[in-house]
Parts: structure tokens; C-alpha cells; sequence
């Protein structure tokens, strides 16, 4: 039995080339135009691919050309396309289920995204017993992975990461109130992050009132005006800031009596505007916590180095399951075939569980 | 054979700060979970070395100042394995576990085991007090562990410089809370020890009673500064840390200069 995966990724493509294979197509093509037994097509914006198993070695070309919908006649340009075989498929869909092999290291939507592959390919009745148990195992690597290294630690991008520095300071942001200084687009981006993340009390204030109420309609908050904003300062616990202004519109002179009447919670604060609406000086006041742009992206950088270095840790929860998936493979192949079935001995589909895998 | 119990118990600590130590140096997550069972089977070791040497002595075992180093690293476990689920403060074993270690192995390594020349009767009142206040150690104690992670965990936040063990911290404001809850749980707990010293009958030895009086007014302070605002939230995480230092001092101090030792 031949296991194998042909792909195109954002490893090898750009998005032009990839975009020419992503259209929905059917794993039946792939078994009754190949000759595939089990077939089943990952397509995510980041990769194709096709992972199947064949009684006959089935060339590249001949998948490419089905993916593009040209039947398994022509032949395809398959320079951007790579080949993965045996232990090197089942390697190669561990590191994409755990999210080793994405564009983000460690991004935790791909999983997803295999499942829902594997959902479909079920549907058709592409999916048999040797997919069924190395998808399963995939679920179960990715899982372990994720839990038992920080690869999916820290987040990657600006507003990730104000989010998740919100919650690290304030635990629950349910409660907490927030106020959007200037309608720009990163702030309406944090504010809706925070929002996904329970936050319902969004202020929003800016030099034009008609673009706050516009911007406080967006995020399901409400208009301040921008004489008002900054007695806002003495109640909120979240402040995003990103006018246009020349000057620091805030700094610790005007903030100092108004923290001096909070109680004693702490106020973060989100600078993304270029020039820096807030001194840098306030972030040495007690209880303040201040994020600039580039110390916002600096801590990106951070996760994803962190990221970067548990790769290791990563690829020996795999190289594990690779050897033991190995050692399955080649007992279940030894097997002589039951009279009548196609499928290696023992492995009827139904009766794989997933206690069982 | 009480001894051994202990060294199993030390060892308990020691595996769970091996643990974190390996975990922070190679950057893989920590599992509270480890470190829970771990000071949870020190916890036990604890208990049946104390139960022992109480059976042995035929009274709480705080007659010296190794016992008193022994039941104030179990009080810090109570407290821990009580406050740290209640509260899901993830990471606080990982800091737990250093201190319970440290006072231990220094309990056992140090020649402090020397037998208690002075006999008491024994005083339910007298041990009640002993006792209660030890445990009042244990919530200053882990108020202190909070105060560390909290400074931690600000410094950080402050500098803009996140290492790994940070995104294991509980939440700032969380923290606090704990900090401010074990604190008042200390508080009473000490007040009640020092209100019972008044019923133990024999004459009350005035260092003791000073330095009993000063560490409770300090805790006193640090509550009355945070309720009324005077204080910060890092000011109060730092006092926690400074007061609970102070504390242990005077608790060592008193061994040398109060006759009847601890108790």
C-alpha cells in the first residue's frame, strides 16, 4: 500500500500559483480519474494538499492535473509541488495539524481546518481505514503538542497582543471599559478584539464626533466628546489611542490628579498613533501600564521567537508518533489480506475508535 | 525515623523546583499541576514527621526552633494547597515550592534540632496560640509568594520585557486580590494567636510580647494603608515581602532571647 502527499504550500508557492489549485474539487475524481483507494485534499490560503493511499505508485502529475481539473490526461507544471511518502507523509501531516509547517508558527486554526478536510473526505466516502487512523493520530499529535510545549505561547500580531496583555493585567475584560481615542483603523481592529474577548463598555472619542459615532456604531460602543476624554481617564481601564496629533496629548501632568481618583485599578494604556499621542513618562506611573507601537510589535517578535525555538521540543513529540505510527503501518501491510477485502486485515473502519488509535 | 519522613518530604520540594527550574530553562510549559502533587505528597511526608514527634514529645511540636522551621514550611503548604486551587493562581507552586524547600533543608542541615531544656506543663492555650500563629506564618508567607509574583509579573509589564514563565502568571489584578485575602487571613488568624497568648496562664516574657505586637501592628498598617489608598498595589506586594522577612527575623530572634524558646 502506498501512502503519500502531494502539496503546494506557501513554502513553495506564492499566492498566484497556489490560488490555480485551491478550487473546490472532490476526492471521488481522485479515486475513480487515479485510481487513489483513499483520498483526501487539505486546501487552506496557505497550502494544498492531497493526502491518499493507491495499490499502484501514482505519479505527481497526474494528481496535479486532477487538481486543476485537466483529468488525469495532460501533464502539469509541478516544479512548486512537493512529494512526501510513507513516514515523510505521516511526519509531514503531524507538522501541519500541530501547526509547525504554518506561515504563523504554531497557529492553532489549522487544526481546525483538518478536521473539517477530514469531516468532508468522510462525507464522500473517500476516507478509509489507514487515513482514518493516521488523521486521527494527527488530532491527538497536534493536540499534545500544543499542550505540552509553548508553540501556540504569546501572540503575533499588534492587536493579539494588546489583547492578550488586556487579560493578562485584568484577567476577565468583561467588566472592564475601554476608550478608543481617535477613529483609525488599528484602534477599531483592538477594540473589536477586545470586544470578541467580552468587553461591552467601548467609548469612543475623536476630533470629529460624525467619525466617533460612525466608528462607536461599528464596535457597538458610544461617542464621547473630545473635550470630555480625558476626565474619561479618572473611570476606564483600557485606553487605545491613535489620533493624528503633533503633540503628546497626554502626559504625567494631566494624568496624575486623574489616576489619583481611581481605585487603585490598574490603566493600560495602548499608544499606536506615530507621532505618540502619550508621553513615554506616564509608563513610570504606579499602576500604569504603557504599550507603544513598537513595543507591541517588539513582543510579537518575542512570542514568535519563543515559537520559533519550541519547534524542537515540537518535532520529537512528532518523530514519537512517526515511529509508532511506523511500526502500526508495517504490522497491519505483513497482514495477509482478508478473502474479499481490500483493506488491510484488521482494519475495518467502523471498528477503529478513537480510544483505539 | 521522623527524620527520614522529612527527607522524603524535602525531597517532594526539591523535585518540584527541579521541575520548574528544567521547565523555565528549557522554556516548555510548566505544569501547575506537577507542582501541585509534588508539595501535596511533601504536604503528607510533613504531616506524619510532625504527628511523630508530637506523640514523641507528648505536645505540639514547637518546642524548638527546628520544630518551628518544620511547622511553618507545613503551614506555608497548607496554606498553598487551600489558597492555590481556590484561586487557580497558576505558577504559585512553582514559587512555593523554593520557599517550603529552603526552609527545610535549612531546618535540617542547620544544628538546630537541640532538645528544649525548659519543661512546661502541657497548655492547650499555649499550643493553641503556638500553633495558630505559625499557620498566620503560612498566609504571610504565601501573602509574600504572591508579592514576589506580583512584583514579577509588574516589573515585566512595566519593561515591556515578557519572559516565558510570564504568560503562566495569574492575572495582575488576581493576584492582588489573593494577596489581599491572604493578608486579611494572616491578619485574623494572628490576632486570634496573639489574643490567646492572654489565656496560657503563665507570666507573658515582654520580648516576645514587643515583638509579637510589632509584627502585627506592621500587618496592621499594611492593611489600614491599602484600605484607605495610602499605599499602591505594588507598594502593599512589596510591604508583604518586607513584612514577612521581618517577621521570620523576629521569629528566629525570639528562640535566643525568650528562656522558654518558641513557645
Amino acid at each position: 500500500m502506498n501512502l503519500f502527499c502531494v502539496g503546494i504550500s506557501h513554502h513553495t508557492a506564492k499566492v498566484e500559483a497556489r490560488e490555480r489549485y485551491a478550487l473546490p474539487r472532490s476526492e471521488e475524481v481522485l479515486r475513480t480519474e487515479i485510481g487513489c483507494r483513499e483520498a483526501l485534499i487539505l486546501a487552506t490560503c496557505n497550502r494544498v494538499e492531497v493526502y491518499g493511499t493507491s495499490a499502484a505508485p501514482i505519479v505527481t502529475e497526474q494528481i496535479v492535473n486532477c487538481l486543476t481539473g485537466d483529468g488525469g490526461g495532460a501533464i502539469g507544471d509541478t516544479g512548486a509541488f512537493y512529494r512526501y511518502e510513507d513516514d515523510e507523509c505521516v511526519r509531514h501531516l503531524f507538522r501541519v495539524a500541530a501547526g509547525l509547517d504554518s506561515m504563523v508558527i504554531g497557529e492553532t486554526d489549522i487544526l481546525g481546518q483538518v478536521k473539517k478536510a477530514y469531516a468532508s473526505a468522510r462525507e464522500s466516502d473517500s476516507v478509509g481505514p489507514l487515513l482514518h487512523r493516521l488523521f486521527q493520530r494527527a488530532f491527538r499529535v497536534a493536540k499534545q503538542v500544543r499542550s505540552r510545549t509553548e508553540i501556540t505561547r504569546g501572540a503575533v500580531s499588534v492587536g493579539a497582543v494588546a489583547v492578550e496583555l488586556a487579560v493578562k493585567i485584568f484577567g476577565n475584560l468583561r467588566d472592564r471599559k475601554v476608550l478608543i481615542l481617535g477613529a483609525g483603523e488599528t484602534s477599531e481592529r483592538t477594540a473589536r478584539a477586545l470586544s470578541s474577548r467580552g468587553v461591552t463598555d467601548i467609548r469612543v472619542s475623536n476630533r470629529s464626533l460624525e467619525r466617533a459615532e460612525n466608528l462607536a456604531g461599528l464596535v457597538r460602543g458610544r461617542a464621547i466628546s473630545f473635550q470630555e476624554w480625558t476626565f474619561q481617564c479618572r473611570e476606564i481601564d483600557i485606553l487605545i489611542s491613535s489620533t493624528s496629533a503633533d503633540e503628546p496629548l497626554l502626559t504625567p501632568d494631566i494624568l496624575s490628579p486623574l489616576v489619583r481618583e481611581r481605585s487603585d485599578q490598574p490603566l493600560f494604556i495602548i499608544d499606536i498613533a506615530v507621532p505618540r499621542d502619550v508621553a513615554p513618562e506616564v509608563n513610570e506611573m504606579d499602576g500604569v501600564f504603557l504599550y507603544d507601537i513598537d513595543s507591541l510589535q517588539s513582543i510579537a517578535d518575542q512570542s514568535l521567537t519563543l515559537r520559533r525555538r519550541q519547534i524542537a521540543a515540537g518535532e520529537g513529540i512528532i518523530a514519537e508518533h512517526v515511529s509508532d505510527f511506523r511500526n502500526w503501518f508495517g504490522r497491519e501491510s505483513d497482514r495477509p489480506a482478508a478473502p474479499g477485502r481490500e483493506t488491510p486485515a484488521g482494519l475495518d473502519e467502523g471498528a477503529l475508535r478513537p480510544s483505539q488509535l | 525515623m521522623d527524620r527520614a519522613l522529612l527527607i522524603a518530604s524535602t525531597f517532594c520540594y526539591l523535585t518540584a523546583v527541579a521541575r520548574t527550574l528544567v521547565a523555565v530553562r528549557a522554556r516548555i510549559a510548566l505544569y501547575g499541576r506537577f507542582s501541585f502533587f509534588a508539595i501535596g505528597a511533601g504536604f503528607l511526608f510533613q504531616t506524619a514527621f510532625l504527628s511523630v514527634r508530637g506523640h514523641v514529645l507528648g505536645r505540639c511540636p514547637l518546642t524548638n526552633l527546628f520544630e518551628v522551621f518544620i511547622f511553618l514550611a507545613w503551614s506555608v503548604a497548607l496554606i498553598y494547597l487551600v489558597v492555590g486551587p481556590t484561586y487557580r493562581l497558576s505558577l504559585m507552586g512553582a514559587f512555593t515550592a523554593p520557599l517550603v524547600f529552603a526552609l527545610q533543608a535549612f531546618a535540617l542541615l542547620a544544628p538546630i534540632d537541640v532538645p528544649n531544656q525548659a519543661r512546661f506543663p502541657a497548655n492547650p492555650w499555649l499550643e493553641f496560640h503556638a500553633s495558630i500563629s505559625m499557620i498566620a506564618y503560612g498566609a504571610f508567607a504565601l501573602a509574600c509568594v504572591a508579592g514576589v509574583m506580583y512584583l514579577v509579573q509588574e516589573r515585566q509589564l512595566k519593561t515591556h520585557q515578557l519572559h516565558s514563565f510570564f504568560y503562566h502568571l495569574p492575572p495582575l489584578t488576581n493576584l492582588f486580590a489573593a494577596l489581599t485575602r491572604l493578608l486579611w487571613l494572616g491578619f485574623a488568624l494572628y490576632s486570634a494567636g496573639l489574643i490567646s497568648g492572654f489565656f496560657t496562664g503563665g507570666p507573658l516574657p515582654q520580648v516576645k510580647m514587643v515583638c509579637a505586637f510589632g509584627v502585627w501592628l506592621f500587618y496592621g498598617v499594611i492593611l489600614q494603608g491599602r484600605h484607605l489608598r495610602w499605599f499602591a498595589p505594588k507598594r502593599v506586594a512589596a510591604l508583604c515581602v518586607l513584612a514577612f522577612s521581618a517577621a521570620v527575623s523576629v521569629l528566629w530572634a525570639i528562640n535566643f532571647v525568650s528562656p522558654s524558646g518558641p513557645m
